[in-house]
């Protein structure tokens, strides 16, 4: 009696556990989608992950747990679909999507701040971590990023390749490597600093 | 004296590998002296911060 009872309950919890993966899906098909920037890849990954995680008995105490967790297969996940579609030839990747003086316009000719254009101070940025619509326009940045600087971007950033590997999975030189990910910083700061730390639309 | 296009360069890739020490003592001397730097800095700190959490934000 004692046992059925505790088995309802676990079944219940069960259900709910369910219930919070299915309502992830969303979130988790955006972030392999810009990852990959391939649907059916993205799908793939995702359904693995989901997969993965209803197979598993654990519990948790909220869906922020919850979701934490199951981005974490999902990255690995990731990380293994780059690295199989590394391995195939002919996979060396552009790495001139943005232009070498993209962000000369910032600079005087002595490479010292326009004074327009000197980076503000975003006082306590983290605040906007709480808001919604900071996550909203965090994601749009990246989304406007060419593809192969936000794929590298995203893998240093996000899945926690150091640039070592980076180099390795994609056959690019280190170089190459540091100079996009620094033109990736500079556009997606460029980015937020239009569309949210000192745009009017905030808060609006 | 480094200016502040090569400081931007060095700050950033300063978060994928460890600097030389010329390199290291310059651009501290660098964001000593220039606010403008010194708010990019923080920004491409944040930009990293930002990236941990997405998209896990519980939204």
């Amino acid at each position: 009696m004692k046992n059925d009872l505790i088995a309802s309950q676990n079944s219940q919890d069960r259900k709910n556990v369910d219930a919070e993966l299915a309502s992830l899906r969303g979130d988790l098909l955006k972030f392999a989608r810009l990852q990959l920037r391939d649907d059916a890849a993205a799908e793939d990954a995702v359904q693995e992950a989901l997969a993965a995680a209803l197979s598993n008995q654990k519990t948790f105490g909220n869906r922020a747990q919850l979701k934490t967790w199951v981005i974490g297969i999902l990255k690995n996940k990731i990380i293994d679909i780059i690295r199989e579609r590394a391995r195939s030839p002919g996979t060396s990747i552009a790495v001139d999507e943005i232009p070498e003086d993209a962000y000369d316009d910032l600079f005087k000719e002595n490479g010292h701040w326009q004074e327009d254009n000197r980076p503000s101070n975003w006082g306590t940025p983290e605040d906007s971590f709480s808001n919604r619509q900071f996550w909203q326009v965090f994601e749009i940045c990246l989304t406007r990023l060419p593809e192969n600087t936000a794929r590298i971007f995203m893998m240093r950033e996000m899945l926690g390749f150091d640039t070592e590997e980076i180099c390795k999975e994609l056959a690019i030189s280190s170089t190459n490597c540091w100079v996009v990910l620094h033109r990736a910083r500079m556009g997606l700061r460029l980015c937020l600093d239009e569309k949210w730390f000192n745009s009017e639309n905030r808060d609006a | 004296m480094l200016n502040c296009k090569q400081a931007a360069a060095l700050m950033s890739q300063e978060m994928d590998k460890e600097l030389g020490l010329t390199q290291k003592m310059g651009l501290r001397f660098h964001l000593m002296m220039c606010s403008g730097c010194r708010n990019l800095n923080k920004q491409m700190e944040f930009l990293r911060q930002s990236c941990r959490k997405f998209p896990s934000q519980d939204s």
